[in-house]
């Protein structure tokens, strides 16, 4: 039993299961950021049995593929959003449509909230459409600071096993007021609870029979959570931690060295101000750039440039929206990180190659390569820009459905002059 | 993203979890006749307000922007085009316009010049940050019906948003009270400039606004407690109650009043029904918090039935839905460019509501709700135009200005001061650095009034909130 414990909480790469035959795809004439070299001006991509085939200036169209001329248009990998609860919520406010969180403090680490997800929950199909094939799906804090793992999944699937592409991708955890508020009042108390907790796993990790029969010490965590947080310890699962203020950001990389984890920063509001210790770490920062409201005292130094000043530094910067339903303005968010002076490949990269390198699947996503999964965008223009469309979405070598209630919604109520009511269009 | 306007805290959170003011101090005594800021000749018993703006212009030159792509909110779109303002005021706008000898003189070749972007739907100062207990002064959840609250006395002038929302172009703002209340209470306007009092920051002679919530809030809010209302019939009834007796109260008065007024005999004044009242007489504009196309529909024959007009529905994420009824009845609708599904009630936002309110013939705005919002109303209304156009809606540039200047203007009854670049209006002006429907284009000037309130160039044009002085942030060098 233990054994099979083990094997579940270790991090799993999971098989394209299920999927439908993918066609052969070329897309021609195409403005192409591979994210793995320059731009190609006016090159074609070769999408065959979901991957990647060919990709380059000169590169001939197969016979029998399906051709997407792109001319003027601007193709780029399926955008990444490394922060959301797509496929955990349907309706903020509606308690049973919920599942990002659970206040139950025997389940912490090892809430994995995959098992929770709807592939057919709305919000995924309207982040589908603008061009986003994949997310971070993240659980938020409940009873303990440890709010449970992260999984990776791709906004394509039917099922949850088809969207799960690895689980997890981290233990997510806070510190700062929110760690606080979870460890009894103070910042510094996050700090020992979290050191309890690693020293439990790792005394844990060398006396597992004693702890079966019950002749070691208690331990401040349940058995579940015991083992979803080995491999945590062993350095396989990154630890990420939603941390805002610049002295907590230094006391989060201290204690990550200290407590032998691998870390990725989440949040970092100011984070900005102390970007050579991080990079110094080579520790990931995944951010929001909208973030600029000094709406605690914790984040008194938040600026538009933050994640400008972070990838000027070395850090390695990835995009997230920390939202579900409008994870869509991921684009929006990248946008203003380059008006706010990140460097435009830089950007882009924060919701592609750079994603799946913090996330650690670029060898899989993340770039148009030869061999990589084939998520891939057509745009009608700049994807950042605010009025370029999405022309065509492929995840893992199929062109998915742009349709969604939404536009459903819009074709219903274009006409209100039926002579009937508009309930009769569908 | 972090979204907090109360609606989302409301949203979200099992509680609710919006902070309570205090309970605001007595009033003064009997001023029936105190004078309305600007418009003493017009404000009735019942619009009278002490609490008058001390507002000024802010020292201003003669200036002139040249070769500038100007968007006027009131016309086509002018290329290589100038603007002059002086005395507070827009001059002339057009091309071949002479700089006056005194005027600074701006080149604006590659710019874009709009009105001051003005939001119908702001909580700065009364949700300001730092987001402390102590200052979330928004919502006075502690009745169903507390029209007798302002805003205004909630608001804190040192909230450092006010700052950012003004880098974002924003010239002038309602501040509204929440939505956990039928009638949350009076709304403010005021412009945009740092001051140590709000009075100072007071549109002068704009209306107050009465903020009125449809829906979920106020009845998940009141309903949690046991009370009323508890559903839908219940906040209708709630609503038509409190309507009977502002009309009974505006006739008391209106009797005194034709009667000689004998002060003496004045009738005993209610502040709450003060508010409705004004309403009544058509000097308070009424800004309905209202989400769902059936309800605002109800809406409509509620205030029909005491006599009242509606200035703008609030969300109205189904606005789509009965664009024509509003159209027809002269009714704005404040939206968001895409927040949808935080509640049953916005599960059925698209992204062409405000292109559909728009074309149907309506006053359609784009507003905030939201201190990281109303930084980019601009970039709101650009996802708009997208998706609009993307469904072969056709719509314009000089269309989609309109949603964050004009528009908003007419819903706050000040469109004939200003959302517009005009002769004669308050010379409320943006340059930005480009097309202002670009994610790249940053606000690089904001006139207010005339005078030179923001540059993103000089670090001495870009005001400071006493809270953040001190409390900046630079590099840690370890």
């Amino acid at each position: 039993m233990r054994r099979l414990a083990v094997a579940a909480a270790a991090t799993v790469l999971l098989a394209g299961a299920g999927t439908a035959p993918a066609q052969t795809i070329a897309i021609t004439n195409a403005r192409i950021h591979t994210m793995a070299g320059p731009v190609i001006e006016r090159g074609t991509v070769v999408i065959r049995d979901g991957y990647i085939a060919a990709v380059g200036a000169g590169v001939e169209v197969p016979a029998g593929a399906r051709v997407i001329d792109a001319a003027g248009k601007v193709v780029t990998p399926g955008f990444i959003d490394s922060g959301t609860q797509l496929g955990l919520v349907e309706v903020g406010a509606v308690e049973g449509t919920r599942d990002a969180r659970v206040n139950d403090d025997r389940i912490t680490a090892a809430f994995n909230p995959a098992d929770g997800l709807d592939p057919h929950s709305s919000p995924v199909a309207v982040t589908r459409a603008e061009g986003i094939t994949r997310a971070i799906v993240a659980p938020t804090p409940g009873a303990s600071l440890i709010a449970g793992q992260a999984v990776l999944v791709d906004l394509g699937g039917e099922t949850p096993m088809e969207m799960v592409r690895k689980s997890p991708v981290g233990m997510v955890a806070v510190l700062g007021e929110r760690g606080s508020q979870l460890s009894g009042g103070a910042r510094a108390a996050a700090i020992l609870r979290l050191r309890e907790v690693f020293e439990d796993v790792r005394d844990y990790m060398v006396n597992r029979n004693a702890y079966e029969t019950a002749s070691r010490r208690d331990y401040s965590l349940s058995r579940l959570d015991l083992e979803a947080l080995v491999p945590v310890a062993r350095g396989e699962v990154p630890l990420i931690l939603e941390v805002h203020r610049s002295s907590d950001i230094l006391v989060a990389l201290r204690l990550a060295r200290e407590l032998r984890v691998r870390l990725i920063l989440a949040g970092a509001t100011e984070g900005w101000m102390v970007a050579d210790e991080i990079a110094a770490a080579g520790v990931p920062v995944v951010l929001n750039p909208l973030v600029n409201l000094p709406s605690s005292f914790e984040q008194l130094g938040a600026t538009l440039e933050n994640a400008a000043r972070l990838h000027a530094a070395g850090v390695t910067v990835a995009f997230a929206s920390f939202d579900a339903h409008n994870s869509r303005n991921l684009k929006q968010a990248a946008g203003n990180a380059v008006a706010y002076g990140m460097p435009y490949e830089a950007a882009l990269r924060a919701v592609t190659a750079d994603a799946a390198r913090v996330w650690g699947v670029d060898d899989r996503y993340g770039t148009i390569e030869v061999g990589k999964e084939a998520d891939v965008v057509v745009w009608s223009g700049d994807p950042l820009e605010l009025t370029t469309s999405v022309e065509h979405v492929i995840i893992r070598g199929r062109e998915v459905s742009t349709d969604n209630r939404q536009k459903r919604l819009f074709e219903r109520y274009r006409r209100l002059d039926g002579t009937m009511p508009n309930a009769y269009r569908h | 993203m972090h979204l907090r306007a109360c609606l989302w805290v409301l949203a979200a959170a099992a509680t609710a979890g919006c902070a309570t003011a205090s309970p605001q101090g007595a009033s003064s005594g009997p001023k029936p006749r105190a004078e309305a800021a600007g418009t003493a000749e017009k404000a009735s018993v019942f619009a009278a307000d002490p609490f008058v703006s001390t507002y000024e212009p802010l020292p201003s030159r003669p200036t002139l922007i040249r070769n500038a792509t100007i968007l006027t909110a009131a016309g086509p779109i002018l290329r290589n085009a100038s603007l002059l303002m002086s005395g507070g005021r827009i001059v002339e706008v057009g091309t071949n316009i002479e700089a006056p000898a005194d005027a600074v003189v701006i080149d604006a070749t590659g710019k874009w010049v709009t009105p001051g972007i003005i939001d119908t739907h702001s909580h700065l100062g009364v949700y300001p940050s730092p987001e402390v207990d102590a200052l979330a002064d928004g919502n006075e959840m502690t009745a169903p019906n507390t029209a007798e609250v302002w805003a205004e006395h909630s608001i804190w002038p040192q909230d450092p948003q006010f700052a950012l929302a003004l880098a974002g172009g924003v010239t002038t703002m309602q501040i509204l009270p929440g939505s956990a209340n039928l009638f949350g209470g009076r709304g403010v306007t005021v412009k945009n400039v740092p001051a140590r009092t709000y009075q100072a920051m007071k549109f002068p002679g704009a209306p107050h606004g009465l903020k009125m919530a449809c829906g979920e809030n106020p009845s998940r809010v009141y309903g949690g407690r046991g009370r009323s209302p508890m559903t839908g019939m219940g906040n209708v009834a709630g609503y038509r109650e409190a309507w009977i007796r502002a009309a009974r109260y505006r006739d008391e008065w209106k009797r005194w009043e034709e009667g000689g007024a004998d002060p003496a005999r004045m009738p005993q004044r209610n502040l709450q029904l003060e508010t409705l009242a004004g309403v009544l007489e058509g000097e308070i504009l009424v800004h309905n918090h209202c989400y769902r196309a059936d309800e605002m529909a109800i809406m409509i024959d509620l205030a029909k039935e005491f006599g009242y007009r509606i200035s703008s529905f609030h969300h109205a994420v189904e606005a789509y839905k009965v664009r024509d009824l509003l159209a027809r009845e002269g009714i704005c609708a404040s939206m968001w460019a895409d927040w949808w599904g935080f509640k049953m009630e916005a599960y059925d936002g698209i992204l062409e509501n405000i292109a559909l309110v728009h074309e149907a013939g309506g006053c359609a705005i784009v507003h905030s709700d939201d201190a990281s919002g109303i930084q980019r109303l601009n970039q709101e209304a650009a996802k708009v135009l997208r998706a609009a156009n993307e469904a072969g809606m056709g719509i314009t540039y000089e269309d989609a200005i309109r949603w964050i200047t004009i528009n908003p203007a007419k819903a706050l009854g000040i469109d004939d001061r200003t959302g517009s670049l005009e002769p004669g209006k308050m010379a409320d002006v943006v340059i930005w650095s480009g097309d202002p429907f670009s994610v790249y284009t940053r606000a690089e000037k904001v006139f207010i009034d005339g005078a030179l309130v923001f540059d993103r160039n000089d670090p001495n044009l870009q005001p400071k909130s006493d809270f953040m002085l001190g409390n900046e942030r630079k590099e840690v060098v370890s």
